[in-house]
């Protein structure tokens, strides 16, 4: 195989403005070939996106349907931050959500006479240490045993759906549909909707403090800093006498909550019963979006919402044009296969070698 | 309820052993020599999933089920390459690579089938799926019969392709030089070894294993494609290769153990326990962690797992 002779020359540290570029260049690029499947269905590219932006941010509705996707998206997404911060590669983020959502209806659908006031937070703390403890297993195993916590995650997150379905196959099964679907909440257990007429919910609400509290952790406190120092390099941070094992099993915890909120507010926020497909790969989204954010609060944020338009538009554009709807994966998909060229190309110079 | 665990039960259960195991065995094996050349393959599941479609559609539209089988191997190679591309080329987080392939392929492989397979009323369509074999004379031995004589091609060809395996890795030139790869780049690369060239090879041939296994889920065992139909069979395999410690050998005792605990939930559940069958669904993937907790702390794995090689 004769190829150019390419030499690679190390850049200066990238900057933050082309760090947004790499990410930025990436979703385009990804958009660029997901173009070829839209042609594939028969469809103009240029028409296909105009109904997916337009189906997402076109009018009041569909703005607010972008928001109620960017809730679990943006909580999913701040939980896998955490976690890559310190290099625990939470990749069960989708399993946590679940274990949330289960906590949260077993509340919800327990104590049916309960005012808001107590319903509504016991929800929220059950839906968070849920997923705290699905995500705790790895941890522990990680840290007392050495077991990768990349494969118990994984392997979580069936295990967490099987759960479910045993649980909505069996004692919460709807017993006239035998829908595989748990009893509704209470009317007070459903968080308040903020704009009336959509289905905006105090759950984003909260997703957007949860950023805020991110944002906090990352920039204002010392567990944030040694987070990070484990991540850069976890033998100094130890000799640092930064507890890395402490650490990293904390941080599981509080991701794994997040994406267990995730899911409890997509019972009670959204969907008002657990159901098997409570999260459409949120959970992997998640992954997608803290690396498209550079585990950055403010870029994880941004990087939610512009998941949430994909999510959001493809369906739209799957109603108008009749583009198959898993389109959506494949452009997450590929978003992330492109930020690590342009993460490369930020890092490296590509030059020819001259003879 | 007991008396249906007779001999026949045990039988059945052997019998399916071998089916359950095959996607495992030829996933497993794929990933030990992208590991052992020191790449962590987490894109399996997606190479998985993009044979299942693949490897679907060429049956259903060309009736040759075979031609399935090729193309969904060239299509986890296509899917290798990339792989290696991010990985070895660009030296990115592996991790990262794998999960974005994977991503991107369980969307693809769904896309590519709602485009190509008419889906009324939400009925998934079915080819004529792969048959049993029958090893003449052999096959009609009394319990070793149906066993080992009656089963799939792609049975035996999985079971050659992990012994083949193993001879390559330990027994020749070739096998020295992945495991060299693996341990020390550096090293390889200083006596000559092209360290870039064997890394991308090892996931091409990880790849292609892959999407025969994926093929093997939607052509053998079911006859139809179904999204997310690997149900985290590449994540089984991601912790075979440590419990089988990269040997193919092993591994092929790993994936005969774990199709076993397959097959018995699968014949449990088809003599009718009144427990929940996401239950059994289950149980493979408790086993593996399990298996995980055992073997974790002895592992040894590669050395240059998971570091990218650069040239100086």
């Amino acid at each position: 195989m004769v190829l150019p002779r390419l030499k690679l020359e190390k850049r200066p540290p990238p900057t933050l403005k082309m760090k947004v570029a790499a990410a930025i260049g990436s979703i385009a690029l990804a958009l660029l070939f997901s173009s070829i499947l839209i042609v594939q269905a028969g469809v103009n590219p240029l028409v296909g996106y105009f109904h997916l932006f337009y189906g997402a941010l076109g009018d009041k509705l569909s703005l607010t349907e972008t928001f109620v996707r960017f809730c679990p998206l943006a909580l999913t997404g701040v939980a896998c931050a955490i976690a890559f911060l310190c290099k625990f590669w939470n990749i069960g983020a989708e399993g946590q959500l679940y274990a949330g959502g289960l906590a949260a209806t077993f509340f919800g659908i327990s104590f049916l006479g309960a005012p808001s006031y107590l319903i509504i937070p016991l929800m929220t703390i059950s839906g968070f240490l849920g997923g705290a403890f699905w995500a705790f297993i790895p941890a522990a195993l990680k840290t007392r045993w050495k077991v990768d916590e990349v494969v118990t995650t994984l392997l979580g997150n069936w295990i967490i759906y099987f759960i479910t379905g045993a649980i909505l196959y069996g004692p919460w099964q709807n017993p006239v549909t035998k829908w595989p679907e748990s009893p509704a909440i209470s009317e007070a257990a459903k968080l308040p909707i903020l704009i009336p007429g959509t289905r905006f919910h105090l759950g984003i609400v909260l997703a957007l403090i949860v950023v805020l509290i991110y944002l906090v952790i990352y920039w204002g406190t010392a567990w944030g800093y040694e987070l990070k120092a484990i991540g850069a390099n976890p033998e100094a941070s130890y000799s640092m006498g930064i507890k890395v094992e402490r650490n990293m099993v904390l941080a599981a915890i509080l991701s794994g909550g997040i994406a267990g909120l995730a899911g409890a507010f997509e019972v009670n926020g959204l969907n008002f019963h657990m159901k098997l497909d409570l999260s459409h790969g949120y959970g992997y989204t998640g992954i997608v979006i803290a690396m498209l954010g550079g585990l950055h609060p403010v870029g994880v944020a941004l990087a939610a919402f512009f998941m949430a338009i994909i999510v959001t538009g493809t369906q739209a554009m799957h109603r108008v044009t009749g583009v198959p709807f898993p389109l959506s994966e494949v452009i997450q998909g590929l978003s992330l296969i492109c930020l690590l060229l342009g993460n490369f190309l930020t890092e490296y110079r590509v030059r020819r070698v001259v003879e | 309820m007991m008396q249906a665990l007779n001999i026949a039960f045990w039988i059945s259960v052997l019998t399916m052993t071998f089916r359950m195991a095959t996607p495992l065995l030829l996933g497993t094996v794929g990933e030990a020599f992208a590991e052992r050349s020191g790449i962590l393959n987490l894109g399996i599941e997606g190479m998985m999933l993009m044979g299942a479609s693949v490897g679907f559609l060429m049956g259903y539209i060309t009736g040759n089920l075979w031609l399935g089988v090729l193309m969904a191997g060239i299509s986890g190679m296509v899917l290798g390459v990339l792989m290696a591309f991010l990985t070895v080329t660009l030296g990115a987080q592996q991790h990262v690579s794998g999960l974005g392939i994977t991503i991107m392929s369980s969307g693809l492989s769904f896309y590519l089938y709602r485009l190509n397979v008419p889906t009324p009323g939400g009925i998934p369509i079915t080819v004529k799926s792969f048959e049993p074999i029958k090893v003449p004379l052999l096959a009609d031995l009394p319990i070793l019969g149906p066993i080992f004589f009656n089963q799939y091609e792609l049975v035996y060809i999985s079971i050659i392709i992990a012994i083949v395996s193993f001879y390559l890795l330990y027994k020749t030139d070739w096998g020295l030089k992945i495991r060299a790869v693996g341990e020390n780049p550096r090293a390889a690369d200083t006596v000559g070894i092209n360290v870039f060239r064997v890394r991308y090879i090892c996931l091409t041939y990880a790849g292609g294993l892959a999407g025969i296994a994926g093929s093997w889920l939607s052509l053998a065992q079911s006859g139809m494609f179904l999204p997310g139909m690997t149900t985290g069979r590449g994540w089984i395999c991601i912790a075979l290769v440590v419990f089988g410690f990269w040997n193919p050998l092993r591994i092929l005792g790993g994936a005969m153990l774990f199709g076993g605990i397959d097959a018995f939930q699968l014949s449990l559940q088809a003599v009718g326990f009144k427990i929940p069958y996401q239950l059994f669904l289950m149980m493979p993937h408790v086993f593996t962690i399990i298996a995980l907790i055992l073997v974790s702390r002895r592992a040894i794995y590669p050395r240059a797992l998971l570091k990218p090689y650069r040239r100086e």
